[in-house]
C-alpha cells in the first residue's frame, strides 16, 4: 500500500465548536480501492471529520489534499463534483420524490432544459438492478423500507462517479441480510478502484470489510492500522482509551434469582393488549426490579409494543394493570403518572430539543410533572444535573452547552438522564445503544443492570441480541408484529436459539422454561 | 431482504395517495357542475363555463405563482397588493401617456423585483415568508394609495381593445385574451414544475430542505426564484385585472392573496409543501368559480355565502390532506 499515492490526505485538520474542540491537528489517509473504517466513541470527531471534509464545516486549520491538489469545499455539492460522495446515517433524501428522481435529481437527463423522464427512469433501474435492487422506480421513495432507501441513497453516490464514497453508519438500521447486501456492493466498489471510508460502531463489520482502520478519541488521532494488524480487543482499548472489563463483569450481575422476582406481584401486567394495524393482541408481565427484553427483526413490532405501554398509542383491545390493580394505560400522561418512563428510539426527533442547553433538556420532564407553575429551584437543578452528568459521564461535562453541540451517545445519555430524574418504576427504554459506541455502550449497560438492582423494572428493546440476552431476565421474542414467546433467560438460552425462534416464529424445546 | 420490505403496498385498483387530493377536487367540481345543471337550465351553456374563466383569469395566474411558493414550503401574501399595485401603476402611466408597451416593461418589472427582495429576505436572513410577505403586502397596498388616493379609468385604445376582444365560435360563445393568457401561465407553470430541474428542485425543498441542501441542490437560488415567480404572476394578473376592469382601483383585490391560497388547497396542494400539481390549482381556481357562478344563478342567496361555502371546504380538504398524510406514516 506504501507504494501507492493516496487519493486523499487531510493533514493537520483542527475545529473548535463553541464550548469543544471537535478536532485538534488530526491526520487521516485514504487509498483508493480500500474499505477504511474510521472509528472512534461519540464525540471522537468522526462525523466532524467527515463534515470538515464535504465542506459542510469550515475547517480552523489544516490541509486537505485530494487526487495530489489541494483542495477547500465550500458545501458537499462541490465535493461531490469533485467525486467525494456522502452517504448519511439517516437517509437524506426526499420521500416525497419518487425513486427515480432521488437519484438523479440535480443531473437530470435533458433535451432543451426539459427533463427526459422516461430515460432517467431507465437509467434509476439499470443502476438499482447492478445493486441488486429491482423496485418500482417511478414510486414515492417514502413508500419503500428504510433499507431500500439507504441502496438508493448509494446508487445516487456511486452515479456521481465518485472517488471516494463515505458510508456515515450505514448500517445501523439494516438487518444482517441488508448488511450483506450492502457489504457485496462496497466490494463491488472497491475493486473498481473507489475509496470508500466506512463509519460505524459495528465491530463485527469493521472486520468484516475494512482493510485499514483510523482510530480517533477525543477530536484526535490515535492511530491508523491495517484491520489484520489490530485484535478486536486492542481496537476497544484504543478506542475508549482505557481497558475495559465493564462488559465481562455485567455477565455476572444479571443473573438474579428470577423465582423470587416472579413470586411477587407484578409492576405492571398487560393482558391481551393489543392495537389494529400496529401489534396483535399480547400478554406481559413486568416485576419490579426485572429486565425483560424485547427482541426480534427491524419492523417486527418491538416499538409498538413499547408505545401501547406507555400509551403513546391508544390500544383498542385488551387490559392493563399496575400494582396488581387495573390501569389503563390511555396515555402518556397517565403512563407517566404511574411512574412509567420512555426514552424513544428517535431521540431527535421525538425527545430533546436541540437549542435548548443539556440542564434544560434534562430538567424537561421533571419539570412537566411538578407542573409549571412550581419552578425547580435552579441550585435544586444544578444538583441534579451534576449529578447525572457525573453518574452518566456525558462529555463535554458543561451542562450549559445546546444539547445539538452533544455527539449522538451523549445525546443518548441525556434523554435517559431526563428519565431517571424522575424516578421511575418502569424504564422503557427503545434501542438506547443504537448508533452509539463500545464505551458509551457499556456505560448504559452497566447502568440498566444498576438500575434494576435498584428495584426498577426495565424494558429493554434492542436490535442487538448479544446486549438483550446479557442485560434481561426474560426475553420476550416479537416477530411480524406478534409476540411469539417468552423465554426466561437461563443457561438454555442463548443467541442462536432466539435467533431460531425469531426466524421460526415456534416455541423451541426448552421454551417451558 | 424479504420481498415484503421491497414493494411497497401498492395493489392495482388503488390510486396511488399522491393523486387522491387532486381527484377529490375534480369529482367535487363535476359534482357542483351537476348540481347546477340540474337545477337552472341555463348552466348547461357553456358560455357559463367561459365566463367562469373569464371573470377568474386573473386569479388563476396569481394561483399559479402561488403553487410554486406553497410547494417550497412557503406562503406569499403579497400577491393581492401587488396585483392592484400593478393595474394601479399601469393605469397611472397610460393616463401619463406613456405608450402602452413601455407600460407593460414596467408592469411586468415590478412584481418579480418586489418578490426578488423579498425572497432574498427570507433566504439570506432566515426569516418566516409570512412575515416577509405581509410587509411586502402592506408596502405594495400603500404603494397604491401613494400612487393617487381614488381610482384611475384606463382609455388607452391598446388597453380597451384587449379588454373586448372575443375570440369565439361562430355561436356566439367566446372567452376574452386574458383567458388565453391564463392558459398560456398554466400550461408553462405546470411544464416548469414537471419537466425543469428548477421545477423538481421546488418539490425537493419542499419534501426536505435539509435533505435538498445535502443533495447539493440549489436551495437558496431556489427558494428566491419561487418569491421572484409569485411576483412575475401577481404582476401579469394585475395586468389582466386592468384589462378586465379597465381601471385601477388602490383598494382592489384586497383579501386576494387568502381565495389565492383557498384555491390551491383546495387544489391538493400540501401546505407544508412538497405536493400539488398546476392542474390541481386550475381545478380550485374552478371550484371558487363556479361557487360563486352557483350563487349568483340562485339571486336569493347573499355573496357572503360565496365566503362560507368556501371556509367549509377548506377545512373539508385540509383534514383530507391530514388523513392521507396520517395513513402515510
Amino acid at each position: 500500500m506504501s507504494g501507492r499515492q493516496p487519493v486523499l490526505t487531510m493533514t493537520e485538520i483542527s475545529k473548535s465548536f463553541p464550548g469543544v474542540r471537535a478536532l485538534d491537528g488530526v491526520d487521516f489517509r485514504l487509498f483508493p480501492g480500500e474499505v477504511h473504517a474510521l472509528m472512534g466513541e461519540n464525540g471522537a470527531g468522526k462525523s466532524t471529520l467527515i463534515k470538515v471534509l464535504t465542506g459542510v464545516y469550515s475547517h480552523d486549520a489544516g490541509t486537505i489534499e485530494l487526487a495530489g491538489q489541494q483542495v477547500s469545499f465550500t458545501g458537499p455539492m462541490q465535493a461531490a463534483a469533485a467525486g467525494v460522495s456522502t452517504v448519511y446515517q439517516e437517509v437524506n433524501l426526499c420521500a416525497n420524490l419518487s425513486v427515480a428522481e432521488n437519484i438523479f435529481i440535480g443531473r437530470e437527463p435533458r433535451t432543451l432544459g426539459a427533463i427526459r423522464w422516461g430515460e432517467m427512469r431507465r437509467r434509476a433501474r439499470d443502476l438499482l438492478a447492478q445493486l441488486d435492487l429491482h423496485i418500482d422506480v417511478s414510486q414515492l421513495l417514502g413508500t419503500y423500507s428504510l433499507a431500500v432507501q439507504q441502496m438508493v441513497a448509494i446508487a445516487r453516490a456511486i452515479d456521481i462517479q465518485a472517488r471516494v464514497l463515505i458510508l456515515d453508519e450505514p448500517t445501523s438500521s439494516l438487518d444482517a441480510t441488508e448488511v450483506e447486501q450492502l457489504f457485496r456492493i462496497m466490494r463491488q466498489l472497491r475493486e473498481q478502484g473507489i475509496a470508500i471510508i466506512f463509519v460505524t460502531h459495528f465491530l463485527d463489520q469493521v472486520y468484516g470489510i475494512a482493510d485499514r482502520i483510523t482510530v480517533l478519541r477525543n477530536g484526535r488521532l490515535v492511530g491508523e492500522y491495517p484491520t489484520a494488524e489490530l485484535p478486536q480487543l486492542a481496537l476497544v482499548e484504543k478506542m475508549i482509551g482505557k481497558e475495559l472489563d465493564v462488559l465481562e463483569s455485567l455477565d455476572e450481575q444479571s443473573k438474579r434469582d428470577l423465582a423470587a422476582l416472579e413470586a411477587s406481584t407484578p409492576f405492571l401486567q398487560a393482558e391481551e393488549l393489543g392495537r389494529k394495524g400496529s401489534v396483535a393482541p399480547f400478554s406481559l408481565t413486568i416485576h419490579a426490579g426485572e429486565v425483560v427484553g424485547l427482541a426480534g427483526l427491524l419492523g417486527s413490532g418491538r416499538t409498538e409494543v413499547a408505545r401501547l405501554l406507555f400509551g403513546a398509542d391508544r390500544a383498542d383491545h385488551g387490559r392493563t394493570s399496575v400494582d396488581g390493580k387495573p390501569a389503563a394505560l390511555r396515555n402518556p400522561i397517565a403512563a407517566i403518572g404511574h411512574d412509567i418512563a420512555f426514552c424513544s428510539e428517535n431521540r431527535r426527533t421525538e425527545g430533546l430539543v436541540g437549542e435548548l442547553s443539556v440542564r434544560e433538556n434534562i430538567i424537561l420532564a421533571m419539570q412537566a410533572a411538578r407542573g409549571w407553575l412550581r419552578p425547580i429551584p435552579r441550585r435544586r437543578q444544578d444538583e441534579l444535573v451534576d449529578k447525572y452528568v457525573k453518574a452518566l459521564s456525558i462529555r463535554p461535562a458543561d451542562p450549559e452547552i445546546p444539547v445539538r453541540n452533544l455527539s449522538g451517545g451523549n445525546q443518548q445519555k441525556v434523554l435517559l438522564a431526563r428519565w431517571l430524574i424522575t424516578e421511575p418504576r418502569l424504564l422503557i427504554l427503545d434501542e438506547p445503544t443504537r448508533g452509539i459506541d463500545v464505551g458509551a455502550k457499556a456505560e448504559i449497560q452497566k447502568l440498566v443492570v444498576q438500575l434494576s438492582d435498584g428495584g426498577m423494572a426495565v424494558l429493554f428493546i434492542s436490535a442487538e441480541l448479544e446486549e438483550v440476552l446479557r442485560l434481561s431476565h426474560k426475553i420476550a421474542v416479537m416477530r411480524d408484529r406478534q409476540l411469539v414467546t417468552e423465554l426466561a433467560n437461563d443457561h438454555t438460552v442463548d443467541a442462536d436459539r432466539v435467533m431460531q425462534t425469531i426466524a421460526s416464529g415456534t416455541h423451541h424445546e426448552g421454551a417451558r422454561a | 431482504m424479504t420481498t415484503s420490505s421491497l414493494t411497497p403496498t401498492r395493489d392495482w385498483w388503488r390510486i396511488p395517495q399522491r393523486y387522491v387530493p387532486v381527484l377529490a377536487t375534480l369529482t367535487l367540481l363535476l359534482v357542483m357542475y351537476g348540481v347546477g345543471v340540474s337545477q337552472y337550465r341555463a348552466f348547461s351553456n357553456i358560455q357559463v363555463v367561459f365566463n367562469v374563466f373569464i371573470d377568474n383569469g386573473f386569479l388563476l395566474v396569481v394561483a399559479v405563482g402561488m403553487t410554486f411558493v406553497i410547494l417550497t414550503g412557503g406562503i406569499d401574501l403579497s400577491v393581492g397588493s401587488v396585483v392592484a399595485m400593478t393595474a394601479m401603476m399601469s393605469a397611472s402611466l397610460l393616463q401619463g401617456g406613456v405608450h402602452p408597451a413601455a407600460v407593460l416593461v414596467v408592469a411586468l418589472l415590478v412584481g418579480p423585483t418586489l418578490g426578488f427582495l423579498m425572497g432574498c429576505v427570507i433566504h439570506f436572513f432566515d426569516i418566516q415568508p409570512f412575515i416577509v410577505t405581509l410587509a411586502g403586502m402592506f408596502f405594495a397596498r400603500g404603494m397604491c394609495t401613494f400612487i393617487s388616493k381614488s381610482s384611475i379609468p384606463i382609455t388607452d385604445p391598446f388597453w380597451t381593445s384587449m379588454a373586448q376582444e372575443r375570440i369565439g365560435d361562430p355561436k356566439g360563445n367566446f372567452v376574452s385574451i386574458s383567458v388565453l393568457v391564463a392558459f398560456a401561465v398554466v400550461l408553462v407553470g405546470a411544464f416548469v414544475l414537471a419537466y425543469t430541474r428548477l421545477g423538481r428542485n421546488v418539490h425537493a425543498i419542499g419534501g426536505n430542505q435539509q435533505s435538498a441542501l445535502l443533495m447539493g441542490l440549489p436551495v437558496g437560488q431556489t427558494k428566491i426564484a419561487v418569491y421572484v415567480i409569485s411576483g412575475l404572476c401577481s404582476a401579469i394578473g394585475g395586468i389582466l385585472l386592468s384589462f378586465y376592469t379597465l381601471s385601477g382601483a388602490p383598494l382592489i383585490a384586497v383579501g386576494m392573496e387568502l381565495d389565492v391560497i383557498a384555491a390551491v388547497v383546495i387544489g391538493g396542494t400540501v401546505l407544508t409543501g412538497g405536493s400539488g400539481y398546476v392542474f390541481g390549482t386550475v381545478l380550485g381556481v374552478l371550484v371558487l368559480g363556479v361557487i360563486k357562478t352557483l350563487i349568483t344563478f340562485d339571486g336569493s342567496l347573499n355573496s357572503w355565502w360565496t365566503k362560507i361555502v368556501i371556509g367549509g371546504l377548506l377545512f373539508a380538504f385540509i383534514l383530507l390532506q391530514r388523513l392521507i398524510g396520517i395513513r402515510k406514516k
